[in-house]
Formats: C-alpha cells, structure tokens, sequence
C-alpha cells in the first residue's frame, strides 16, 4: 500500500487526543465524545455524498443502534465493546435489508424513503411502554473488558474507547474509498449504463455504500447512547436528529474523513454556546451558520483547511 | 473459424409496432462485420438486444455457447461482449486516465477483491499503454466533459475495450464527426482491434468506410435484414441499393453494370 497520508495525520491525531483526555475539563470531553457520535453519522453520510446520493433518515440507524444499546444494557450486557459492536451490527442488518428496496431510488426519493423509516421507528419507540414511551431508557455505566471506572475515570475511560472506534471507522472508511468499490462515485453519479457496460451492478455499488453508512451511523448512535448515559425518541430518532446530521455533513464537506469530525466538533461548540445566551438563540445562530456555508464555503469546513495548507506549501 | 455469437428469430415489437424481426444471423471469431441501413431500419435495436439493453420480444441469442437472452448488461460484459454508443457514454468530470482506470478497476477485480487499492503502479502501465494504443495518452489528464466529440468517442471505445472483448460491438463509431477526421478516427480504432485480434460488429452510414473497413455486411430495412453477404457483393445487391443507400448509387452502380 502507498503512502497515505489521511491515515498518517489521522494517527497522529487520535494520538495527540489520546494524551490530551487526561488534561482537559470535563465538558470539553463530553463535547468531543457528541463529536464522535455525531461524526460517525456524518461519515456515513458521507460515504453516499460522494456518489450524488444524500439520506434525510439516518436517526434510523442512530436511534435503532441506541436503543439497541439501551436494551442491551437493561438485559444485563455491561461491556461497552459488547454494546457497541452488536448495535451498530444491527444498525448495518437493518441497513442491509432496507438496502433491497432503497438501492432502486435515487435523488429525493431515496433522501426521503430512510426518512420514512425512521418516522416508523420514531413511532413504534415513542408508543411502546417497554423502551419507555417518549421517556426514553436510562443506560446504566458499561465496563470495559471488566474494568469498571467511576466518576471522571469513567468518561475518560469512555473517551479513550470512543477515540479507539472512531478511528477505527476512519481507517476502514479510507480504505474502502480507495478500493475499486468505494471509487465508484462520481461514476456512478454520472453514468449508470456506463457503470452496467463495464460490468459492475450499480444497485449493488449503491447497497454496499447504505449498509456501510447504515452501519456507521450506528456506531454514532451507540456512543451517543453511552456518552448521555440515557436514550428517548425525541433526540434520537426523531426527524430533527437526521437534520442535523446533514447539517454537519454540509458543515465539515466531503473532502477527508477526518472532516465528518471536524464538522461535528464546530457543530457542537457552536450549539453548546448558543444555548448558553438563550434557549432558542441556537437555532438561529445555526441558521446563519448554514446561510454563510452554502453561500461562501459550499464544500464545507474542510475545503477552507485545504486552501490554508494549500497556501502554506505554495509559500515554500 | 469458430461461430461465437449464433442469433435467432429475433424480434422486438413495441406495442403494435414491429421494430425488429425474423433476425438470424452467425458470427465467427475473426470477423469484421458492417452494419448498414436507413434510420429506423433497425440497427440499434438489433446491438441493444444483443447487448442486452432491451429485452427483446421473441428469440434467441447465443454467445459463446450460452443463451444471453434476459441476461443484465453487466454479465454478458462479463462473458465478453462489450459495446461502445452512439452517444459516448463516458464519465464526464472525470479525467481521461480515472475514466479508463474505473474500467480497469471493475474488470480486474471482483468480490472481496473489489476492495483492493484502485490505483497500483501495475495498473496504471496498463491504462497509460491502452490510451496509446487509442492514440489518446496525450489528454490524459483532461476530463471527458471538456474533449472534442472524436476523442470522446475513442475514449468510449476505449473503455469497452479494456476486457479485452470475445466480440465488441460499435454503434455509430463516427457518427457527429466532421468528414476529415472520420477516416484517421476509424483507422485507429481498427488498428488497436486488429492488435487484439478483437472480432468486430460496427454500424456505419459512411459507406467508404464500410469497404474499406469490413468484409462483410448485414444491411438492415425496416426491422429486417435483407441482406447478409461480404462487401463487394453486397454494394451491388438490388434490394440494398434500393432501401440502403438509396438512389445516387443506385444509379452509379447501374452505369457500372
């Protein structure tokens, strides 16, 4: 294999964060393990962007991984490698299965069709008494291969594992978009029959990419899961949660996949300040933040650090 | 010479229209075969069928031995049947070289391999030879939505080459192409499927081509084939001067005979 060097600064970086956990408050840590959750998501998310194809549902795999978790959790499985493998391999079977029926649409159909999922999802979750109706399931501490932190050591235990998966779905993203299979994007955006004449199923290029999305989206739900220590309808399912997943994607931009987390990290800072000066204030500074992306930046957070490391080798 | 494409009754109706039928024909490996005829007499739907891109409504077509009748695009690519368009249909914002590397990638790999790096040094050789061999190494890098119509049709051509193909079937390789560079255009393109021994079906209207090209002609009228002989024999039959190439020859090859 070449030199690659997303996976050389990604290392460098889930290294650096590694070290730097120890060092850090304790909210900035629980704002860097939302970014992981909320990343995961928008690097599922952007495994289907780069074919043309964009998802309005993935609170689908999200909240099903969540619940998962929670379920899980309530029947006694503590360990949070346990959890969170199970669930997002359930969040990727899920995936898989709806891949049948969704892999035949394309363009605001095949947006729109996981969005009607997971409004299903949201509706069996929000009226069953036994995932707890629209009060959710609280999560009780995971361990981790039988130890058993408390307080601080428990989130920075669970840091360390979250930057463990994390990059780990970085690296199994970068390869897979390397390979013959995950370069079928723009070819597969512009020219389906060429795509037929030169051998390859185009449905089957397209229902890999869901199952994988599917699946990461589903790592994201069940390190929410653990990181809140609870899981309800409303945040994790509801339709409200895939917007704001696109907005991450449309935030952090396409370019690596390194910028899913990036744009997370954005993402939550700036709603973690908005809130603080009022309660609907956040969606407004959002809003804006949105306006000023598409208009001045459309490919996102991740074009404008190109263009600075751009600059600087030119400068050499 | 082995037979490697066997067609038989072939017939596509679309509602009450009939637009092909009574279609028989035998190929064999080696070959070099034009097919003539006005517009509408058939000639698409005829490769579109052979091909796979529409299914046809009675009959049958046997390519190295098996019935491809019903089969998707992809697997009677696979078995060795490939096919360029009339209209090329290329990756438009991708280079010429990432054009003919995806094409690479998918007929080299398949299953879990399909997982493995698309670009290897090995690989790259052999993109970089076949766009020689096509005489389009030189656009390289630009991308397919900013080439003039004739290299954009040898880069079609060219992709459904890569898998070095049992029979390879062109539709209109020089239609949109001024008079000048048809000929250089046609003589590439024959030149890398001699190299590759490649057996040949073409549909042309230029009929300079045509003899200079092929040695034999299937010449298509209103859905049917009226006429399956080798060239020169073929220039002079009554119904194709008639229905094919229409009344200037017609009365050339009269003064002739």
């Amino acid at each position: 294999m070449s030199f690659d060097r997303t996976i050389i600064g990604v290392t460098i970086a889930v290294v650096l964060m590694a070290c730097a956990t120890f060092f850090i408050p304790d909210w900035v840590r629980q704002i860097g393990l939302l970014s992981m959750a909320i990343g995961s998501v928008a690097l599922g998310l952007l495994v289907l962007w780069r074919t043309g194809l964009i998802s309005f549902g993935h609170a689908l795999f999200y909240g099903f991984s969540a619940y998962g978790v929670a379920l899980l959790n309530h029947l006694g499985v503590r360990d949070a490698f346990v959890l969170v493998i199970v669930s997002a391999a359930a969040s990727g079977l899920l995936a898989w299965g709806l891949g049948f029926l969704v892999r035949r649409y394309r363009a605001i159909f095949f947006a729109l069709l996981t969005m009607a999922f997971s409004m299903i999802l949201y509706g069996v979750l929000a009226k069953t008494e036994r995932f707890g109706s629209t009060d959710g399931l609280n999560i009780h501490p995971p361990t981790f291969l039988g130890y058993a932190p408390v307080d601080q050591a428990a989130q920075i235990t669970l840091f360390l594992f979250g930057l463990l998966v994390v990059y780990g779905l970085m690296l199994g993203v970068q390869i897979y978009l390397r390979s013959v299979l995950g370069q079928m994007t723009t070819a597969v955006r512009e020219n389906e029959i060429r795509v037929e004449y030169l051998g390859y199923s185009v449905e089957h290029v397209i229902h890999i990419k869901y199952v994988i999305s599917g699946l990461l989206a589903g790592f994201g739900g069940a390190i929410m899961a653990l990181a809140v220590g609870q899981v309800d309808p409303e945040s994790m399912a509801y339709w409200t949660a895939s917007g704001e997943f696109v907005f991450v994607a449309i935030l952090a931009g396409t370019g690596n996949v390194a910028a899913p987390f990036i744009g997370a990290v954005a993402f939550e800072i700036i709603r973690h300040f908005a809130w603080e000066h009022g309660a609907n204030l956040w969606q407004l500074i959002m809003g804006g933040t949105l306006l000023a992306i598409i208009m001045f930046v459309p490919d996102g957070i991740w074009s404008v650090l190109q263009r600075l490391v751009r600059k600087k080798d030119g400068v050499k | 010479m082995t037979t490697i494409l066997e067609v038989n009754g072939l017939e596509k109706r679309f509602g009450g229209v009939v637009a092909a039928q009574n279609i028989g024909v035998n190929v064999s490996a080696g070959e070099t075969i034009g097919i003539i005829g006005a517009n509408g007499a058939g000639k698409t739907t005829f490769v579109n069928m052979v091909t796979g891109h529409l299914a046809p409504s009675a009959g049958t077509v046997k390519f190295l031995g098996a019935n491809i009748v019903g089969w998707p695009p992809r697997r009677i690519t696979e078995l060795g049947l490939c096919r360029s368009f009339q209209v090329p249909q290329v990756f438009l914002s991708e280079s010429v070289f990432d054009n003919v590397l995806l094409a690479y990638g998918i007929a080299e790999e398949s299953g879990f391999s399909m997982l493995r790096p698309l670009r290897n040094k090995e690989r790259d050789a052999r993109v970089r030879k076949h766009l020689a061999s096509y005489q389009i190494a030189e656009h390289e890098k630009t991308a397919a939505s900013a080439l003039s119509q004739g290299i954009r049709k040898l880069l079609d051509i060219a992709m459904a080459t890569v898998r070095k193909p049992q029979l390879l079937m062109l539709d209109e390789p020089t239609s949109g192409i001024s008079v000048e560079e048809k000929f250089d255009l046609m003589d590439i393109i024959m030149a890398a499927l001699r190299e590759e021994q490649t057996t040949v079906m073409f549909i042309e209207h230029d009929m300079e081509i045509v003899q200079r090209h092929v040695a034999r002609v299937l010449a298509f009228s209103q859905g049917e084939i009226i006429c399956d002989a080798p060239t020169a024999k073929a220039m002079v039959d009554p119904k194709v001067v008639e229905f094919v190439l229409g009344q200037e020859y017609h009365a050339e090859v009269r003064s002739d005979a």
